[in-house]
């Protein structure tokens, strides 16, 4: 069959995105310092319920199969379980991403009672030391009881969510152990340069050399593993393709709900540049997922830029755009952590990152470095 | 395989795209392209009462075209989108 590969297919964009994320807050207990979405402070604009239900009802006519629920903190938001509820019983599968700080024994009985559920934890770091520099103080013991308290209510397997960084390399033996011994599912996923992440990326992204780990340590566990497709930019390091479909969804079959309503082209690019309306318009959602000039244009096809001339652009695809965005590269050159070392130089003539469109940090110290 | 009567989970979900369709398993969470509009019908047809040559023939797919619809088939068997429809139910 003279088919067009399933890339090139998914490339040109679906009637509705497979999945999409949806921050539901910007509210955080916490103020980590690689943050997406430079949560902390509530936004005064956010979607009230009676809008969120909306939003839920349109996805369901769209007949999008799940959401990836995050923030902020989702579970800081009083109406948390009716939305979670609202989804369900309308056929929207959840999958949600929660620091744990309220993740109660009897709210894991919730959670476990409630179908069409995932969760996942985040974790930084196998002990407090690696873990709380980063998460915050404290962070490390909150993850951990919330755990217990899910494994205590039956919930089954939950998730263990990683971000890779420079520190918790050597541990992924140790988080796929802790995973295992909770009947868990590890995922593990790249570090972005963007909201908080623009200013910590630079003394926290994996090594070179620890990038060739993590690329070894990934074909080793194969699809045990999840990564959220996000370490295509490692397949020109060998033969081997790692799981996954290996392209950038931006905007083709994957996007950003924030908590105000606007929509992005994906989680790891909160700013004007990739900002392709909102919810609110008159349109709705699926107006601006179908007629966006920013949806568009991801859709059309992409140059290779500066990187045609290397034989290796099939396999890494130019890497992540948010990575170059916020790194102030450009969109058609090497990623900042193109595993052939392109990036370094391109990184030392790059021009001033560019700031989010957004920021709800605190206005509070943030623990960053522990050296 | 062709004649075998197969149906679908009722976990599962198509949602048509200019391709074909994408499956959705709410139990296991697995995802699967149908990569051909022929093979949405294939899937459509498949209730549990035809066998795979007859839902084949519904969609009117030719002989020589049957072994990658065989191969897809067999993938959403893998996968646990299709079953005998005692098992699924």
């Amino acid at each position: 069959m003279n088919q067009p590969s399933l890339v090139d297919d998914l490339k040109s964009g679906l009637d509705a995105p497979i999945c999409l994320t949806w921050e539901l807050t910007y509210a955080c207990n916490l103020q980590c310092v690689h943050c997406l979405s430079s949560s902390g402070r509530r936004d005064p604009d956010e979607l009230t319920s009676a809008e969120a239900f909306g939003v839920l009802d349109e996805l369901a006519s769209m007949q999008v199969f799940y959401v990836n629920i995050g923030g902020g903190e989702p579970m800081i938001r009083k109406d948390f379980f009716d939305i979670v509820d609202h989804a369900v019983e309308r056929g929207i599968g959840v999958k949600f991403s929660t620091n744990g700080a309220y993740l109660t024994p009897e709210r894991a009985q919730r959670l476990a009672a409630t179908p069409y559920l995932d969760v996942q934890i985040s974790l930084d770091g196998l002990d407090a030391a690696t873990n709380d520099p980063v998460r915050g103080k404290g962070s490390y013991a909150i993850a951990r009881r919330a755990m217990d308290n899910l494994a205590d209510a039956g919930f089954g397997p939950f998730k263990i969510s990683i971000v890779v960084t420079r520190h918790n390399v050597g541990q992924l033996d140790g988080f796929k152990a802790l995973a295992d011994r909770y009947g868990a599912t590890l995922r593990v996923t790249r570090l972005r340069p963007s909201g908080r992440g623009a200013d910590s990326w630079h003394e926290l992204h994996p090594t070179s050399v620890q990038q060739r780990e993590i690329y070894r340590w990934l074909l080793e566990h194969g699809a045990d593993v999840l990564t959220g497709d996000s370490f295509f930019h490692l397949n020109a390091l060998g033969e081997q393709p790692l799981p996954g479909l290996n392209m950038c969804g931006a905007g083709r079959v994957v996007c950003l709900i924030d908590p105000i309503g606007d929509v992005y082209a994906c989680p790891f690019v909160i700013h004007d540049e990739f900002k392709a309306g909102s919810v609110r318009d008159a349109g709705g959602f699926s107006g601006v997922w179908r007629n966006s000039h920013t949806f568009r244009e991801l859709r059309r096809p992409q140059s290779a830029g500066a990187c045609a001339s290397c034989g290796q652009f099939d396999a890494c695809q130019g890497g992540c755009m948010a990575a170059k965005f916020f790194t102030g590269l450009p969109l058609d050159g090497p990623d900042p952590e193109c595993v052939n070392g392109h990036g370094e130089p391109a990184l030392k003539v790059a021009g001033p990152h560019p700031i989010m469109a957004v920021d709800h940090s605190r206005a509070v110290p943030i623990l960053l470095s522990r050296r | 395989m062709l004649d075998r009567v197969l149906t679908r989970h009722p976990q599962v979900a198509l949602r048509p795209e200019p391709f074909g369709a994408l499956a959705y398993h709410y139990d296991n969470r697995k995802l699967i392209f149908l990569r051909h509009p022929d093979l949405l019908t294939v899937v459509q047809s498949l209730d549990g009462r035809r066998t795979v040559a007859e839902a084949l023939d519904v969609a009117g797919v030719a002989s020589s075209r049957r072994p990658s619809f065989l191969a897809a088939l067999q993938s959403l068997l893998d996968s646990e989108m299709l079953g005998e429809p005692a098992l699924t139910r």
